[in-house]
């Protein structure tokens, strides 16, 4: 562990840093968040921070414009601004043109719910994948995970996402990337815990003798591993961070040619028009261990 | 080797294109210009696609693309036979360009709103990259000046001083509620240097858009086309209870 105070956000900073350091092709544009953070990058690598403004629109059609030169562009922003207000311009401009692209955000589903539904964005994996392009999709539970996530998602041929957050996982995952993790193994059902999921997850099935898969990889998604340890019958529930079903579609596609039961739980009523804090809305939305529990109960019947 | 065609072919180039009838107002309108910037302007041509050293046309405006199209045809870009094929399935050549399908065609357009910004990254990434002699050029029209992403940009590239780009409006009044104070005006604001001039005019044309020109003061430089109105008139429904 590099630092356990560390912040998903700081591991991405220090990680941002190095990464300008070892590519020159590398810039990142920024639309005024984080860019007191990130300034003193632009001493060590002039030009290669780039802070459009409050413009998340010429944000995503100048990072098209810098691939075109050749050049790396990392797009970072609050997630709402950095998926949906210029979502015509991931569309156009990034998919379209063919182009590569790494978008990186934080504020994740409710990271900081005091803000209101305007900042929250659990729907953005779901509206990338609207898009039907090819985009690889990453999802950090650990600050420690951030910096090999940030090196698979800018090792990307097309666009690819990374999803930092304030919720955590206690402890980061050893090998955690682009294949799940079996963490736990039991007889009664698979889970998958995405991202900031897992801790919770494990405090919901502590008694429940289910295999945990752990998830930092949702695109392309990890096909072989549910596979392998799914058995004649699966039944499988996935718990993701974001938008109940971001990736149910993907679990029902692996076990298609088997009989299988598939549940999903994630963010569903996504305008609670309620204020506090991360953990309320964990438990409006059944996400903290009890609520998970009673969903696992409910569907593996035990 | 480049075909030998002229300006007077691209009539005909045009008519080997059919069936983009709702947009072929806004194929003429563009005529002038982009061949003026093909003809004299752009150090570009079929040897130099993937020259890091290029002129880059970024069009914004995809719209009314067979003027484009036949230029391009002329200039030896693009094979004369496929403007036969305009518009159909397999063809190269959409209402709307394609960078894919098309070796010539920098970016992908139809939407409008999206060039400008996409320019403005080319021109930064040039300058970061230490590539000082290409241009980038962006073809807008005054209606696609409605779109917020457009103002976005216009004041993002004036502030990066970017003189390597040029942008080249075609102001055929089809913007529904219009540019009082005109267009020139609402660049030059945020920093840009403006000309305005007659978009049939192929002596003023050249002469606003001369890449010398391009690189005077540090900033980026704005270049409107006068034209005619377009005949096909827009959504001005609001006149009604505003008069």
């Amino acid at each position: 562990m590099e630092n356990q105070n560390q912040s998903m956000r700081e591991a991405f900073h220090s990680a941002v840093e190095k990464w300008l350091a070892a590519d020159p092709s590398g810039v990142v544009v920024l639309a005024d968040i984080s860019v007191a953070a990130m300034s003193h990058l632009n001493e060590r690598y002039p030009g290669r921070l780039l802070n459009v403004g409050i413009r998340e629109q010429a944000a995503i059609g100048v990072a098209a414009g810098l691939n075109l030169c050749g050049l790396h562009p990392l797009v970072h922003t609050y997630a709402p601004f950095l998926i949906e207000r210029p979502l015509e311009m991931i569309k156009d401009d990034l998919f379209h043109q063919g182009l590569r692209a790494t978008l990186v955000s934080i504020g994740a589903s409710y990271d900081e719910p005091g803000y209101g539904r305007t900042h929250q964005c659990p729907e953005d994996i779901a509206l990338l994948d609207s898009l039907g392009g090819s985009c690889d999709v990453f999802v950090p539970g650990n600050p420690d995970e951030v910096a090999p996530l940030l090196a698979c998602a800018l090792g990307s041929r097309s666009v690819s996402y990374l999803r930092l957050s304030v919720a955590v996982n206690r402890s980061p995952v050893r090998n955690a990337g682009t294949t799940m993790v079996e963490v736990t193994s039991g007889r009664h059902g698979v889970v998958i815990a995405v991202g900031p999921m897992l801790d919770a997850v494990l405090d919901a099935s502590r008694d429940m003798d289910l295999t945990v898969l752990y998830a930092t990889t949702i695109r392309p998604f990890d096909a072989s591993t549910l596979r392998a340890v799914a058995g004649p019958m699966p039944e499988v529930m996935i718990v993701e961070p974001s938008l109940t079903g971001t990736s149910s579609s993907l679990v029902e596609m692996v076990l298609q040619n088997v009989p299988h039961r598939v549940g999903a739980l994630g963010v569903g009523d996504v305008d609670l028009h309620r204020y506090g804090t991360r953990e309320e809305h964990d438990v409006a939305h059944g996400l903290d261990a009890p609520g998970l529990a009673r969903s696992f109960r409910s569907f593996f019947g035990s | 080797m480049a075909p030998n065609f002229g300006y007077e072919d691209l009539t005909n180039l045009i008519r080997l294109m059919t069936g983009d009838e709702k947009h072929e107002a806004s194929a003429h309108s563009t005529l002038d210009v982009v061949w003026v910037l093909y003809d004299s302007v752009l150090r570009v041509n079929a040897a130099s696609l993937e020259d890091p050293m290029r002129d880059r046309l970024v069009i914004s405006k995809g719209h009314g693309p067979m003027a484009l199209y036949a230029v391009l045809a002329a200039k030896g870009m693009i094979p004369i036979d496929e403007l036969v094929a305009y518009g159909r399935y397999d063809s190269a050549l959409g209402w709307h360009p394609d960078r894919l399908r098309i070796g010539a065609i920098e970016v992908s357009s139809g939407s409008l709103g999206h060039g400008l910004a996409i320019a403005v990254g080319i021109a930064y990434g040039l300058r970061l990259c230490r590539l000082l002699t290409p241009r980038v050029f962006c073809l807008l029209g005054d209606g696609e000046l409605d779109e917020g992403s457009v103002h976005e940009t216009i004041a993002l590239a004036g502030r990066l001083h970017l003189d390597n780009l040029t942008a080249v409006v075609i102001d055929n009044e089809s913007a529904t509620y219009g540019w009082p104070g005109g267009i020139a005006r609402r660049f030059e604001v945020e920093g840009w240097r403006g000309v305005t001039v007659d978009g049939h005019d192929h002596q003023q044309l050249a002469k606003a858009l001369d890449r010398d020109e391009s690189l005077r003061g540090g900033s980026p430089r704005v270049v409107v086309c006068e034209l005619a109105r377009a005949d096909l008139r827009p959504n001005s429904i609001n006149k009604v209870w505003e008069s």
